[in-house]
């Protein structure tokens, strides 16, 4: 009994871990391969040098950054069934295929588009290499399509009935698709990839103008990019709120979590801004709350009453401090970005964008909000979802493989020891490849000779250089 | 025969064409990888890699497909598989890691280029081997109760396994030293036809050693290659063995640049066609068949439609991305 439990606890573990790397990379390559097709677009249209060489730069950290993506993804592909069977029998016929509809439409598209991508403008033409480039940037976006569908039927099921084997079965197939808390993750989850994208590009290019404020190419990258936080931090507070409400709707005891609302408050309850969750005293200790602006925030009416956690059997009820303190993280770096994205339209409209060595500062210091961001959001709206695999009809202990505690723990440890190893060197890479600013005649990431043979088409002809 | 048995059918041969596929692709890429150690010189370890780098994502995605489509389409043969193979498929996993980033990172240092050039052969090593084992151990059978894996850790270590294992790493090498031959020049491709040379003579004497250790996992397999009248198709398989050896020894004799790869192919799907022959219809021998594994109908046949239109569609972008990088790898490489 007790070895069972703990190979579950394991395999979550297990299943965190490797999810919480994994993410960091498709965040970071969803937004940048947009940002890449958007680069070569404009170098096309204006024939700019400036763009290409920008286009050259990052998209060797594309390579590498993919690389990893890759990698790590293969992985999540197999976790299911070595760590989750139960939940792969189970679940299987509803969310199979449409983790089957992102590798067809989507990895693939992304795979086999790649390879023209990094090494290929000069056998094919910028034309034909623009083309790959939207195909491997549309197949990020389609990637996300279709695995946050299938997290959200997990968050919000719809549209399936059970047969005699216990087995998940689709009955509509759209309505399973397109369950009540999709739209708003998947709005949610792009945005925050485009965010992470620019604060990582916007960090750069501030780096570099701190050295020398009069680099062409720190400078397109660094205004792009603080367009980008002035005009999406925004959007996505927006759109958090949103999805706040919609959790609100069809997941509750999640929202009870987050905000720590172990009470139910008959008129109004409050905000409580900070404190420490104690689940087993069902109190938040230290609490600092503000009256009355919990309801504001999600009734819209001060006086608006709310269920807490004492409405709810205790079994059932998620890792409350958890949740609690992710989502503050993940709220408190949203603001941050929004305070990034307006103090540098107020630098921009005084002509200063390229001047206020704070404004560098601070977008340098703020490169890895964006990952923190997407790390706490996850772990917020996953954590929040227990004790459940899928949201109040498959528990997380009923979906776990037969496995014995020490196979669950070897490969646990070999992941960690792996995970660290590897992905620590390919970060040190990427800083490297960042630490160095783009210049005049930027390589991108081929590996060979320039092709100097008649007959194949060179980068610069029919394009302007 | 109702609709359900019929669409189990279809999804058991796109399965099995998505796995035939990836050992196609990959096999050739893992291969280059075990033989990395034989090429010791930085000059012809960069002429490698570049020969398949714009490639290896496309490749090791059918990997995905091809767990990700058994999860989809015969979710309980998933569900009882991967924990029966758990150790294999992690090991795997790891060493796909490790194969996988150094393609990108061994361009990245000069420092610690060896380091990732090891990982390289390691990783490959390792994920060839998983993949061997795990087919040998699906072979021999796993311990079913219920809907659920009831064996322990270490069912799939038994030297059966090993020898599918050992197999694995000979016929990947075989692939990757063709590969080469088609794909190089000068001394490195004269080098690739000698190691064509002794992994085929390898490559032979372990298919001979699977064929006459199968038959005597089950019963049921040496029944379905040597009864009565089965035996005049099962026999169509070793004939034609014996056929692609001869070409295929001819064509390394006669120094052909592209037969030796594609023959070394046929090999491939010969055995991969009797893997068949001994399996059919169980997808997990002699416990679970494929009407049994089989998701409900609406789940095969929503995914029947994505498969039909855009598997050829991939195959064709694929098709124009190794087109884009055809021909020899030109010696001169080497930016780095």
């Amino acid at each position: 009994m007790f070895e069972g439990w703990d190979a579950v606890v394991l395999a979550r573990a297990q299943f965190a871990f490797t999810m919480s790397f994994h993410i960091i990379f498709p965040a970071f390559s969803i937004g940048l391969a947009s940002y890449l097709a958007v680069l070569e677009a404009l170098w096309l249209w204006t024939g700019r040098e400036v763009y290409i060489n920008l286009f050259n730069y990052w998209l060797k950290i594309f390579a590498v950054a993919f690389g990893m993506g890759v990698v790590s993804g293969i992985v999540m592909s197999y976790q299911f069934g070595t760590n989750w069977s139960a939940f792969s029998d189970k679940v299987g016929p509803v969310i199979g295929p449409l983790m089957a509809y992102e590798v067809l439409t989507a990895f693939f598209l992304e795979a086999g588009f790649l390879g023209v991508m990094l090494f290929g403008l000069k056998r094919v033409g910028p034309k034909l290499h623009f083309l790959a480039t939207l195909m491997v940037a549309i197949g990020t976006l389609i990637s996300a399509f279709w695995i946050l569908s299938a997290n959200s039927w997990m968050q919000t099921p719809a549209g399936h009935t059970i047969n005699a084997d216990g087995q998940f079965i689709a009955a509509d197939w759209l309505k399973v698709i397109f369950n009540p808390s999709f739209p708003y993750r998947l709005v949610h989850m792009v945005l925050a990839a485009y965010l992470t994208t620019a604060l990582v590009v916007g960090a750069v290019g501030a780096w570099h103008l701190l050295r020398d404020r009069h680099l062409a190419g720190p400078r397109v990258m660094f205004s792009m990019a603080m367009w980008m936080a002035t005009l999406v931090a925004p959007l996505q507070i927006l759109a958090g709120d949103q999805h706040g409400l919609n959790t609100l709707e069809h997941q509750p005891v999640k929202i009870m979590a987050m905000e720590g609302h172990f009470q139910s408050h008959k008129d109004g309850a409050p905000l409580i801004l900070f404190g420490l969750p104690n689940q087993s005293a069902s109190r938040v200790d230290y609490a600092v709350e503000v009256p009355k602006l919990g309801s504001v925030i999600l009734k819209h009416s001060p006086d608006a009453p709310m269920a807490g956690l004492d409405t709810v059997p205790r079994e059932n009820w998620p890792p409350v401090a958890i949740a609690f303190w992710s989502f503050r993280i993940m709220v408190g770096m949203g603001l941050l970005m929004l305070a990034l994205g307006m103090f540098s339209l107020l630098m921009r409209l005084q002509g200063k964008l390229y001047d206020s060595r704070l404004l560098h500062l601070f977008a340098v210091a703020m490169a890895p909000a964006g990952f923190i961001a997407v790390l706490a959001g996850w772990i917020t709206t996953e954590v929040g979802r227990q004790p459940f695999t899928v949201y109040g009809l498959l528990r997380t202990t009923e979906s776990a493989s037969p496995l014995a505690a020490p196979a669950v723990a070897s490969s646990l440890i070999a992941f960690i020891i792996v995970y660290f190893a590897v992905f620590a060197a390919g970060v040190i890479y990427l800083l490297r490849l960042m630490a160095a600013p783009p210049h005049p005649g930027e390589e991108g990431p081929s590996h060979e000779a320039p092709i100097r043979t008649a007959g194949i088409t060179p980068a610069t002809q029919g394009a302007p250089s | 025969m109702n609709i359900a048995v019929d669409l189990a059918t279809v999804w058991a041969f796109i399965i099995a064409f998505a796995v035939f596929v990836y050992v196609v692709m990959d096999g050739f890429d893992l291969g280059l990888g075990i033989l990395f150690p034989l090429f010791p010189e930085k000059h012809d370890r960069d002429v490698i890699m570049n020969s398949v780098a714009p490639v290896w994502d496309g490749n090791e995605t059918w990997l995905v497909l091809g767990g990700g489509g058994l999860m989809a389409a015969f979710p309980l043969a998933y569900a009882v598989l991967m924990p029966a193979l758990y150790t294999p498929m992690i090991v795997m996993l790891l060493g796909l890691v490790f194969r996988g980033v150094a393609f990108e990172f061994r361009w990245r240092t000069t420092k610690a280029q060896n380091r990732w050039d090891i990982a390289f052969f390691g990783g490959s090593l390792l994920a060839t081997l998983a993949q061997g084992i795990a087919l040998g151990a699906i072979l021999q059978g796993v311990h079913v109760e219920g809907r659920h894996y009831a064996g322990g850790w270490w069912d799939w270590l038994t030297p059966f396994s090993i020898l599918t294992g050992v197999s694995l790493v000979i016929g990947y090498s075989l692939l990757g030293a063709t590969w080469l031959v088609m794909k190089t020049e000068g001394e490195l491709r004269d080098r690739a036809y000698h190691l064509s040379w002794i992994f085929l003579l390898a490559m032979l004497g372990a298919i001979g050693a699977v064929s006459i250790a199968t038959p005597f996992l089950h019963v049921e397999y040496t029944h379905r290659w040597f009864a009565w009248p089965n035996v005049l198709l099962t026999a169509q398989v070793p004939i034609t063995v014996a056929v692609i050896t001869v070409l295929l020894l001819r064509s390394l004799a006669n120094k052909y640049d592209y037969q030796p790869f594609f023959l070394a192919l046929a090999l491939f799907a010969l055995s991969y066609a009797g893997l068949g022959i001994s399996m059919y219809p169980y997808i997990v021998p002699q416990s679970i068949t494929i009407w049994q594994a089989a998701a409900p109908a609406n789940s095969q046949l929503f995914m029947l439609f994505g498969v039909a239109v855009l598997i050829p569609l991939i195959l064709g972008y694929t098709a124009w991305a190794y087109w884009v990088f055809r021909g020899k790898v030109k010696p001169e490489s080497g930016y780095h």
